[in-house]
């Protein structure tokens, strides 16, 4: 019966794509690929995402908004960018859920269920910037391999759940350790179930740090199933693939994390810096941590034609990894003067800010307008795309918008 | 599509051709469902269908005649050229075409992208297959030069209120 419902299920996949390769695929793989089927529909509906995000991939799912839609202060999920590295899982079942707590550094081996995660242990709610380590990399030159993600792979919800701390700390932790890696429940493309996606991890300290959540809710509601339902890792400022989804496992190492996608070009950039192009040892290779500041104009939309003589409001929001964004600057003539914007608190650590400026402009004409915020520690944007990587992670340039005053 | 039918008369007769076969149908849909069902019940029958058959560049040209339009093939996005039906064979049971698209590398990068792929996420040996899609690649999607910063493209301009 199984397998039938697989078939019914995948004949449209069959009829869409070559039927040698599918038979070919349907011969080597184990039942598991019924999953798949699910997978098939239209996936605005299927994650109830808005009409205008860009479908970069369709196996595995990939999908990123536009600089305009991403204009509230807290993302709401038809706008929040989907990004996954294998499959997305179809069985879940949040009153068998359960999250063990292993590894070489825990006292002891322990599993909670969700309920009880949720009853023994305190809720917090914080709004936590995610951003895909590779947002950005259709910029780079030479052009690095994998998601071609323009600027919309960021987003800012409201998260409740547990501190991982807590929960940690109720397990025991062994002052040996170096690092958490998760383990979940998507499955790898080629189906092969002894394979992983995806399993990385944080530093200890950051697994400690408040803002870090075991999250079961998103903006007041259950997490979206292609966002991690039930259970998801939620570590803001560090590049997304540490906050992993569908959370079945965290083991507490006494080494850095060796899961997969934690080695090779995978969310690492060189040591030191190198030319573009550049071959790169894996010995100098480093983890990518914090996120570089960055900023959004979210409206108006780029392409907009303004009356002379009218002001222009501009508003967006601007983040900084771990660290606060001090100062927010527009440019209207290519980066030559610099104006300071309007720039709020965040409204916890870690969660983006708002920032809004009045424009005058001073004649006719085509216009681009640059924002760029300033960290804490005195760094800012580059108005050109900042140092190539062999992944492409890490372009922080200046968002620029197009504007005509007619 | 003469091909296709030619093997079509064949299948008829013998039974034991059913490897090759099973791949020159695939331009005949509703044929092509019914064996497809039913090696997928069957799993104990043989099935490689072997990519590097030369039997595999007969299917190229049935199923290319049919679903192409101002150059690209409609149900992979893959642009219409030698050895597109090999690449789109061996290069999108795991992942989509467009995770391949979106892409743009020289041969060594590709050849590299490959080698990562077989000995990290189970791409199988591509034989004599290897050379013809990695031309397919470069030749379709080579690097192109975007600079340091590009202009902004602007589609539609909007009166602002």
């Amino acid at each position: 019966m199984e397998r039938r419902k697989f078939i019914s299920k995948s004949t449209l996949a069959i009829l869409a794509t070559s039927l040698g390769s599918e038979i070919v695929f349907g011969a080597n793989l184990p039942e598991e690929l019924k999953l798949l089927g699910l997978q098939d529909p239209d996936p605005y509906a299927l994650f109830k995402k808005n009409k205008g995000l860009r479908i970069l991939s369709d196996k595995p799912w990939n999908m990123e908004p536009l600089a305009h839609h991403l204009d509230e202060e807290v993302t709401s999920n038809p706008f929040i960018f989907v990004r996954n590295n294998g499959l997305v899982p179809t069985k879940i079942d949040p009153t068998t859920w359960t999250l063990t707590i292993d590894g070489e550094s825990v006292k002891q081996i322990k599993t909670y269920s969700l309920a009880e995660l949720k009853s023994k242990f305190e809720h917090y709610s914080y709004q936590l910037v995610i951003e895909c380590g590779g947002n950005g990399r259709a910029e780079f030159d030479p052009p690095t391999k994998g998601n071609q993600w323009d600027i919309g792979a960021v987003y800012c919800a409201k998260w409740t759940g547990v501190r991982l701390k807590d929960v940690l700390n109720d397990v025991g932790v062994k002052p040996n350790a170096v690092y958490i890696g998760y383990h979940a429940a998507d499955v790898h493309l080629s189906g092969d179930l002894k394979k992983e996606p995806i399993s990385r991890g944080i530093p200890i300290a950051k697994a400690m740090q408040e803002e870090t959540l075991l999250a079961f809710q998103m903006n007041d509601q259950d997490i979206p199933f292609v966002h991690g339902h039930p259970l998801r890792l939620v570590a803001g400022g560090y590049p997304a693939s540490v906050s992993g989804k569908w959370l079945q496992k965290i083991s507490v190492r006494d080494r850095v994390h060796d899961g997969e996608k934690m080695g090779g070009d995978s969310y690492r950039i060189p040591c030191t810096p190198v030319g573009p192009g550049e071959e790169v040892k894996d010995a100098d290779m480093c983890i990518i941590e914090s996120m570089p500041v960055k900023s959004l104009i979210t409206y108006p939309k780029s392409g907009g034609i303004i009356s002379k003589g009218k002001k222009l409001t501009i508003r967006g929001h601007a983040w900084a990894g771990e660290l606060e964004v001090s100062k927010m600057e527009y440019s209207i003539d290519f980066g030559m003067t610099w104006k300071s914007g309007v720039l709020r608190k965040p409204s916890n650590r870690l969660a983006w800010q708002h920032f809004s400026a009045i424009i005058d402009f001073p004649k006719i004409g085509y216009y681009e307008v640059w924002a760029k915020a300033t960290d804490s520690e005195g760094k800012s944007q580059p108005m050109i795309v900042p140092g190539w990587n062999p992944k492409g992670y890490l372009n922080n340039a200046c968002h620029r918008i197009a504007i005509k005053v007619s | 599509m003469k091909k296709s039918k030619q093997k079509f008369g064949n299948f008829k007769k013998s039974f034991g051709q059913l490897n090759k076969l099973v791949i020159a149908l695939s331009g005949l849909v509703g044929v092509g469902l019914i064996v497809s069902i039913f090696l997928l019940m069957n799993p104990s029958l043989p099935l490689f269908v072997g990519p590097d058959t030369e039997e595999s560049g007969a299917v190229a040209v049935a199923d290319q005649s049919e679903g192409v339009e101002n150059g690209i093939h409609v149900a992979t996005g893959f642009i219409d050229a030698p050895g597109m039906m090999i690449t789109i064979q061996n290069c999108t049971s795991c992942h989509s075409s467009k995770l391949v698209i979106q892409n743009r590398m020289n041969a060594e990068r590709w050849v590299k992208t490959i080698r990562w792929m077989q000995e990290t996420q189970n791409l199988w040996d591509l034989g004599e297959n290897e050379k013809i899609i990695v031309a397919y690649l470069v030749a379709n999607y080579p690097p192109k030069k975007v600079g340091r910063r590009s202009n902004l493209e602007v589609t539609d301009w909007y009166e602002l209120e």
